[in-house]
């Protein structure tokens, strides 16, 4: 029965995250991206659909929907119909370890903000998730027997293991810092401006890096490098797969905010305010004020994302295998060296 | 070997090779962009107005004792696409001669203004006149009714062709 009980929470938060967080949070990051898209090229952006065209991704889903669904013919359709459902599945599966705020007293119990936000060891269940998004990738480029999917494909696996190691030594000297790879207790540590940030700089830094190569963004959005590969590895995609696939890109870039928000920006964290309002841990005026500092958090680092897009040009292969291998791969096991010879003089 | 040696201009400084800061100041840039004012006209609430440089719809020029045009059937003649037709009658006036059917076929038209530099007679100008829009092939040839304009609405063009002639006489050689 207790089994179930929890289930069913489990349940309802999935739902909640999955419709009011990442569904309203990709196409709102859609529609920002083209509209600060165009602010940066002095121009408006989507404003006729509604109000300031905030209908705009509401029209574009009701476009690509109605769209038809094209399979090339010497298509492996199993993993074409397959691989942007990996894409989506994993985008969404991220969300599950995040937590969006502390807890909330109900019923003389502390209900969780977040759908299994005391998962043990939530980091290395996102780092397991992010590599696995590039199967999606992958899959969509070989299935669609098409050489310009195939190479996006190709560059999109060796770019994620490339930035995969930088990524995962930046979260090792995290580690040692933090001592738990529990999110919510690495999120409980930063209180009061302690925030991780500031005793991770460098590991901050390779984590950003590497985090929007992960995330295949510009600069690093070589597999989807329109002028070479068409349209990389979904060339070959129409109507909602195509879509399923935006949806992801920009679920990743919301996953990737949202981590480093965790991991280094003190998370759900309001820094003096609770204590200078006097609100009580576990109330729900306090659980709101801690979504909206992560909402806040989360939504300058999407800017940040945008921001850089509209800014740097892409990189060239070698340019990027460079950067990942000789650079952020030495510089973040210098970060591990450093941060654990601090440790021990301490 | 000595094909890819970068050049003393192309080398970077330390700290252009940290690429970092760089990119700060790229970012910098395109805020600036960001929060800065915009070139986007919102076209049917605001209307585009330009000056006389503008190549619009050719018009023919009309003037207070009627229409500048001679017939001489240069503009025809000099049209690349062949999209003006001129067929010319006798008149009591000074001129002599006038235009009894003057066509211009919109759907022909480039926009070159090549009538407008060869009229002798500064009788056909490009004007501002952008929206053009017909509901039928008939209508898009436009005859004389359509094509003359009052000269006082064509004063920017004028003015403007005055002052970037594009045959300047040679200059005269001074006496010493």
């Amino acid at each position: 029965m207790e089994l179930l009980v929890d289930f069913l929470i489990g349940f309802l938060k999935a739902l909640i995250v999955l419709f009011l967080v990442i569904l309203p949070g990709a196409s709102g990051a859609v529609y920002f991206e083209r509209r600060i898209a165009a602010w940066i090229q002095m121009r408006i952006g989507p404003n006729r659909v509604g109000p300031y065209g905030l209908l705009q991704p509401i029209a574009d889903v009701i476009k690509l929907i109605f769209k038809e669904d094209i399979i090339p013919a010497a298509a492996d359709k199993r993993f074409h119909f397959l691989a942007p459902l990996i894409s989506i599945t994993i985008t969404v599966a991220v969300f599950a370890v995040i937590p969006f705020g502390h807890y909330v007293v109900i019923n003389g119990e502390p209900v969780y903000l977040g759908v299994a936000p005391n998962v043990h060891v939530g980091i290395l269940y996102v780092l397991a998730m992010t590599s696995m998004g590039v199967y999606g990738l992958t899959l969509a480029g070989w299935a669609s027997n098409n050489k310009y999917s195939l190479l996006g494909g190709l560059r999109s696996s060796a770019q994620m293991i490339s930035y995969e190691l930088a990524m995962g030594l930046s979260i090792v000297a995290l580690l040692m810092v933090t001592g738990t790879p529990n999110l919510m207790e690495i999120v409980e540590q930063q209180a009061g401006l302690r925030w991780n940030v500031l005793y991770q700089p460098l590991g901050f830094l390779i984590f950003l890096v590497a985090s929007f190569a992960e995330t295949n963004r510009t600069p690093f959005d070589l597999p989807e490098a329109e002028p070479e590969l068409v349209g990389g590895y979904h060339t070959e995609y129409t109507g909602m797969k195509f879509g399923m696939f935006f949806l992801a890109e920009y679920g990743n870039v919301i996953a990737a905010s949202a981590m480093m928000t965790t991991l280094f920006f003190g998370g759900w964290q309001v820094p003096f305010l609770p204590e200078l309002l006097g609100l009580q841990e576990g109330s729900v005026a306090l659980a709101l004020l801690q979504i909206a500092s992560f909402t806040i958090k989360v939504a300058i680092f999407v800017f940040f994302f945008i921001w850089v897009r509209w800014t740097v040009p892409r990189f060239r292969y070698d340019q990027l295998m460079r950067l990942g291998w000789k650079v952020l791969f030495p510089l973040s096991l210098a970060n591990v060296l450093i941060t654990g010879l601090v440790m021990l003089i301490n | 070997m000595n094909v890819n040696q970068p050049s003393e201009r192309q080398k970077m400084t330390f700290w252009e090779k940290l690429y970092l800061p760089e990119i700060a100041r790229g970012l910098g840039i395109t805020f600036k962009m960001l929060i800065g004012p915009k070139m986007t006209i919102q076209y049917p609430e605001e209307k585009y107005h330009p000056g006389g440089y503008y190549r619009g719809r050719p018009v023919l020029v009309l003037d207070e004792d009627g229409e500048r045009c001679v017939a001489c059937g240069l503009c025809s003649r000099v049209c690349p696409p062949l999209a003006i037709e001129v067929r010319a009658g006798e008149t009591e006036r000074e001129k002599e001669r006038y235009p009894v059917k003057f066509e211009i076929n919109m759907l022909r038209c480039i926009f070159c203004g090549l009538c407008e530099e060869v009229c002798p007679e500064e009788a056909i100008v490009m004007s501002k006149d952008l929206e053009m829009v017909f509901e039928n092939r008939e209508s898009a040839i436009l005859g004389k009714e359509k094509l003359l304009v009052p000269v006082a609405q064509l004063q920017d063009r004028l003015e403007y062709l005055r002052m970037h002639q594009y045959y300047e006489p040679p200059a005269r050689v001074q006496d010493a």
